[in-house]
Formats: structure tokens, C-alpha cells, sequence
């Protein structure tokens, strides 16, 4: 990480100064689908210094607008510079005071602009985005990476969570799913990345997004399991080994 | 034997701030190093930004003064056009603005923290990257990595001023235990409504930890006094 000038050779320029090179501060998976009211999205409140679990009360998705919420991933100051955009973004769609309001499709259209630009001039902003929102009852899920790979769908994740979230989400979810089934499912594939995911942490938020607007839970914990018989005694038969 | 001592001026360091009911206590040792060699022994890592707000400076000894010094300067001219002092979080997204924004340059942690009429005592860690985080209390610099565990379980709400000031001189001082990158006094500084205090702790002051020995002017001392009577049973 020590970057002495001078040192960095002939390859280098003043102009790679001007680069984000690597991620400092973390946050990890971001997991959302569609149900038949409108989003539901899960994310922990975790926030991973390296291999340290620094910070454990971050708030990783946040209400845009009437109608949008942003998940992310990734570097969280970067994160908090795009909630920053996208503040004056709808503080200057209010301003026009014409009734019409952003929606997520204009949101995710404008991040994916964002996104691929910076990626462009070799700068990123170091995040994945999830953007979900319901205007007029037309539901909206979809995804921006940081370089610029956007996409639509019924159910997306992020980091650990495209490996991990994504093949249980492909068999379990279905259209018109209720709140609570929703909920379960979303719980389900969160517990399986808390087991699995070294930078997850035990507390979490889901939200809402319906018509009638956006709304983040509390964090709570999940509770986990440990009482396979093979978990009390797993040398038994095979000293040594693990 | 490389002992690198024209490497940069880093401050190893460890860095504390934490509310209680009515201010914040920051605190922080007082060692700079270049390399291997002690540069300063007694520095002072907690520096002024306005009257009631400071910050506690880690990483790069060059990079988190000239911040402080942006900062202080803003601060300055923002206090005027208010006409009012400035708020705790508006000194703390000023760092953060020159942290994120310098990102790829500055290697400095920071942690701000002070009291204002409108929210009263608040901390702001403010790590590399730029990220700004509000929390009741924040540890930094490289002998933080040793405070995690003390203070998930020696934390607590509500704390008052003097239980707050025992918690940091405590931690600081059990991180110069470990960390070779800090070390030499604990200072500390409470902010609230009545002003701000400073106090200094020499090393002789605080308590000794596991494998630590009491401190002697010289071996002579130990000779000289009588050796415990043998017990007669």
C-alpha cells in the first residue's frame, strides 16, 4: 500500500493519480427480488476493513426518491458519494414542481450512465448496485456493476451472493410470492451467506418497496444452526483430521 | 541491518474517541515514527479544528496535518459566515470531503469529535477511502487492532465523563502494550458544553499490564532493600 513517489516507474503518469485503485472500507452481498406487491431487498449491516469487521452498523440501502431503493456493495465511501449524486438528482426533478417524479427505471438508467463514464476513464466507482422501485404499479429490479454491466430481472445479487443466493432464488422463487414467503426466501438465502461469507455479520436489514412507498426494517439477527451430530464430534473415527 | 530510518514520518498510533451523557473524550499516544527510530516520543495526535471540535490524527504524520490544516481553514471561514460556531458534523463531512475526494493520495485515518448546542457530544470515524461513519465510540490507527475485543465487551451506554476518561487511558495504554507502532504518553481531551480539557498521562502514571514490571531508578535499589524474612513454621 506505501506509494513513495518517484518509485512507481516509467509506466505510470500524473494522471494515475486520479484512480481508485482498491476498495478500502466493504460491504458485502445485497440480495432483492420481486414479490407480488413489489421489492424486497436484504442486505447486512456490515462494513469489512480488510479482514476486520470494522464497522457493524451501516446502512447499505437507502430510499431515492418517492419510489427507489439503492442497495450496494463494495466500497462504502464511494457509496455514500452516488447517494450524494443521486440527492441532487431528485432535489432537481422536485424543483421542476411538475407532478412527475423519478422512477426506478430513470434511477437505474442514470447509475448505469454513472458507473460506465467512470469506468471509462479508468476511475470506478467501486460498488454493485441493486436499484428496485415500484411506480404505478409496474415493479423494477435491476442491477449495476462497476463496470457499467446493467440488467433487469426478477431476483439479483451481489458479490458472495451471486454465488451463494442466486441458485436457491432460481429454484424457489416464483411469481405473485407473498410477503411473508418473500421474506423466508430472502432470510434463507442470508443465513446461508452468513454461514458461508467470511465478511458477513449477524445483523441485518430487509425493505419494502410497494406502491404506497419505501420502508427499511430494523436490524435484527438471525438465529443459526448447529445441531448436526456431525458438527459435536467431526474427528470421531479419524483423529487428526478436520 | 536496514533500519529504514528515512522512511516517511508515519504516526503508528492509536486513536480513540467516545460519547458519554454530556461530551466526548478523545484520546490518543504520542509516538511518531520513521521507520524503526522514534522521531517524536510526546506528540500530540489530537489537534484543533474549531473550539469545540477536534480530531485525532493516524497513518501519515505529513498527510493527517495538512487536512487538519484544509480543514481548520475552511472551518474558519464557515464560522464567520454563520456567525455561529460550527457543528460537529459539519467539520467531520469537511474531513471527509478532503479524504474522499484526495483518496488515492492520503494514507491518513481520522477520528472527529465534538460537542455542539444542536446534537451535543457526537464521534465521526473517518477511515482510508473517505468513508464517514457516526458511532458512539471509535477506535483507530494500528494499535486499535488489539482495542476490538476490550472494547466489545468494556463498552457501555451512558457512560459518565470520568468513566469515559478511565476507558480511554485504560485502552490507550493497553494498546502501547502491544503495539510497537504506539507508545510514550495518553493524552486526552474532553469536549462538551463547558469548554475542553486536556490532560497528559505519563507512562509512570497508569497501571501495569501482564509481564510489566514496576518501574526502578536502578538495579541498586532491588539489592539494597532486605529480601523478605524466610517464614518459620
Amino acid at each position: 500500500m506505501e506509494q513513495k513517489p518517484f518509485s512507481r516507474g516509467l509506466l505510470s503518469s500524473e494522471a494515475d493519480s486520479q484512480r481508485t485503485l482498491y476498495p478500502y472500507v466493504t460491504g458485502t452481498s445485497v440480495v432483492a427480488l420481486k414479490y407480488k406487491d413489489g421489492i424486497l431487498m436484504a442486505a447486512d449491516m456490515g462494513g469489512s476493513y480488510g479482514s476486520t469487521l470494522r464497522y457493524k452498523t451501516v446502512e447499505r440501502m437507502k430510499s431515492i426518491g418517492k419510489h427507489s431503493l439503492l442497495g450496494a456493495s463494495g466500497e462504502l465511501s464511494d457509496f455514500q458519494e452516488i447517494l450524494r449524486y443521486l440527492d441532487e438528482l431528485i432535489l432537481y426533478d422536485n424543483m421542476w414542481d411538475d407532478g412527475n417524479s423519478l422512477g426506478p427505471k430513470e434511477v437505474h438508467s442514470y447509475l448505469t450512465r454513472v458507473m460506465y463514464n467512470r469506468r471509462n476513464k479508468f476511475n470506478p466507482l467501486w460498488n454493485s448496485l441493486v436499484l428496485g422501485g415500484v411506480k404505478n404499479g409496474q415493479k423494477y429490479l435491476g442491477m449495476v456493476s462497476m463496470i457499467g454491466v446493467n440488467f433487469e430481472d426478477d431476483h439479483v445479487a451481489t458479490g458472495f451472493g451471486n454465488h451463494l443466493a442466486r441458485p436457491i432464488l432460481r429454484e424457489e422463487w416464483h411469481e405473485n410470492l407473498s410477503f411473508e414467503d418473500g421474506v423466508k426466501l430472502l432470510e434463507k438465502c442470508m443465513r446461508v451467506l452468513l454461514y458461508r461469507d467470511r465478511s458477513a455479520v449477524n445483523k441485518l436489514q430487509i425493505a419494502k418497496i410497494t406502491d404506497e412507498g419505501v420502508t427499511v426494517s430494523q436490524p435484527y439477527s438471525l438465529k443459526t444452526f448447529w445441531g448436526f451430530s456431525a458438527f459435536s464430534n467431526p474427528t470421531a473415527g479419524a483423529e487428526g483430521s478436520w | 541491518m536496514d533500519l529504514s530510518l528515512n522512511d516517511e514520518h508515519s504516526m503508528g498510533t492509536t486513536i480513540i474517541g467516545v460519547t458519554y451523557d454530556g461530551g466526548v473524550v478523545l484520546g490518543a499516544d504520542s509516538r511518531t515514527s520513521t521507520g524503526m527510530y522514534v522521531a517524536n516520543r510526546a506528540s500530540d495526535k489530537i489537534t484543533q479544528l474549531t473550539d469545540n471540535v477536534y480530531v485525532c490524527r493516524s497513518g501519515s504524520a505529513a498527510d493527517s496535518q495538512i487536512v487538519s490544516d484544509y480543514v481548520r481553514y475552511f472551518l474558519h471561514q464557515h464560522t464567520i459566515q454563520l456567525g455561529q460556531p460550527a457543528t460537529v458534523k459539519v467539520a467531520a463531512n469537511l474531513v471527509r470531503l478532503v479524504a474522499y475526494n484526495n483518496k488515492n493520495m492520503l494514507q491518513t485515518g481520522l477520528i472527529v469529535g465534538g460537542w455542539d448546542k444542536y446534537e451535543g457530544g457526537k464521534i465521526y470515524g473517518i477511515p482510508l477511502g473517505g468513508t464517514i461513519v457516526e458511532q458512539p465510540f471509535a477506535i483507530g490507527g494500528s494499535g486499535s487492532s488489539y482495542l476490538y475485543g476490550f472494547f466489545d465487551q468494556a463498552w457501555k451506554e451512558g457512560m459518565t465523563k470520568d468513566e469515559a476518561e478511565q476507558l480511554v487511558v485504560k485502552a490507550v495504554s493497553l494498546a502501547i502494550a502491544r503495539d510497537g507502532a504506539s507508545g510514550g504518553v495518553v493524552r486526552t481531551v474532553i469536549i462538551n458544553a463547558d469548554g475542553v480539557t486536556r490532560n497528559f498521562y505519563p507512562g509512570d502514571s497508569l497501571q501495569l499490564w501482564h509481564e510489566e514490571l514496576e518501574p526502578q531508578n536502578s538495579l541498586l535499589d532491588i539489592l539494597n532493600t532486605p529480601s523478605p524474612e524466610p517464614m518459620n513454621f
